[in-house]
């Protein structure tokens, strides 16, 4: 196997570790606390997922975004009010067992399901020149994309404002 | 391409069920709406790895993939606003307590 290659397999693994392994931190930590810092951890491998599939406009967004928007905001809802963290009280309900088998089921089946299907992945060719420039999505999300863009600028808009009024503090 | 498509499904469909026993276990609405974020994450992989694999010539699935995480930015949102907010009314946030809907 070529060197370039071995490195492209070792990144993988070494985010995988990152992404499965804050997810799982996510989900079993006690402390909330952590629990976002764990889901930091997991979001910063996707990061690497996305730089090895050349995406790499996807990384800077999933990095401004998930970790610099919305990890920030739940850290920082967290902090602001630190009743939310339940510290000395049970953080799973009685029925964690019922979702962790249907989590290990759901698993099982989707891994044998997918590794039967023949998918029809492109030919060497097209795989070694992806469509992946900035100013080719650029023009795409201007040009074909132009409504669902608005649309999503909208729906942007409206969780701001409704996020002003749900969060308003109702005593004044 | 060193890795096989199924290895980015498979890594996936781990990272997608893990969000998936995050939000039927965890009792804080807030260690939900995470396990949400990990599940459209594990989406997120998938739409990417099949642009990249099967149609890298085109553009929808990176395309798709930001919409998915403009529409995930909206979701946490509105959803810490829901949760503060019930905080200041309820005094608590624990989803099984949050049941004034439940029939």
């Amino acid at each position: 196997m070529p060197i370039d290659q071995l490195v492209q397999v070792l990144v993988f693994v070494v985010m995988t570790f990152m992404t499965l392994g804050g997810g799982l931190g996510v989900v079993v930590s006690r402390n909330l606390f952590h629990s976002a810092l764990f889901l930091v951890l997991s979001l910063g491998g996707v990061i690497g997922y996305y730089v090895l599939l050349d995406a790499g406009f996807l990384a800077a967004v999933q990095l401004m975004v998930y970790i610099g928007a919305i990890s920030i905001l739940i850290l920082f809802a967290i902090m602001l009010s630190p009743g939310l963290m339940m510290q000395h009280q049970s953080q799973r309900n009685e029925q964690w067992w019922v979702a962790a088998l249907v989590g290990v089921l759901l698993f099982v089946v989707l891994a044998v399901v997918l590794g039967q299907v023949q998918w029809p992945v492109a030919d060497a060719q097209a795989l070694a020149a992806p469509n992946a420039q900035v100013s080719q999505l650029g023009v795409a999300l201007l040009g074909p994309y132009a409504i669902p863009f608005e649309v999503i600028s909208v729906l942007l808009l409206t969780a701001l404002v409704g996020a002003i009024i749900l969060a308003r503090d109702t005593a004044d | 391409m060193a890795i096989p498509l199924y290895w980015w499904l498979a890594v996936a469909a781990g990272l997608f069920c893990i969000g998936l026993y995050g939000v039927l276990s965890r009792r804080n609405a807030i260690a939900v709406l995470m396990g949400i974020e990990l599940m459209l994450n594990a989406v997120n992989i998938n739409l990417v790895a099949f642009w990249r694999y099967i149609t890298p010539q085109a553009l929808t699935g990176q395309v798709f993939a930001m919409f998915v995480i403009g529409i995930a930015a909206a979701e946490a949102t509105t959803g810490l606003a829901i949760i503060i907010s019930a905080y200041r009314r309820r005094d608590t946030v624990i989803v099984e307590k949050l049941n004034t809907m439940r029939w």
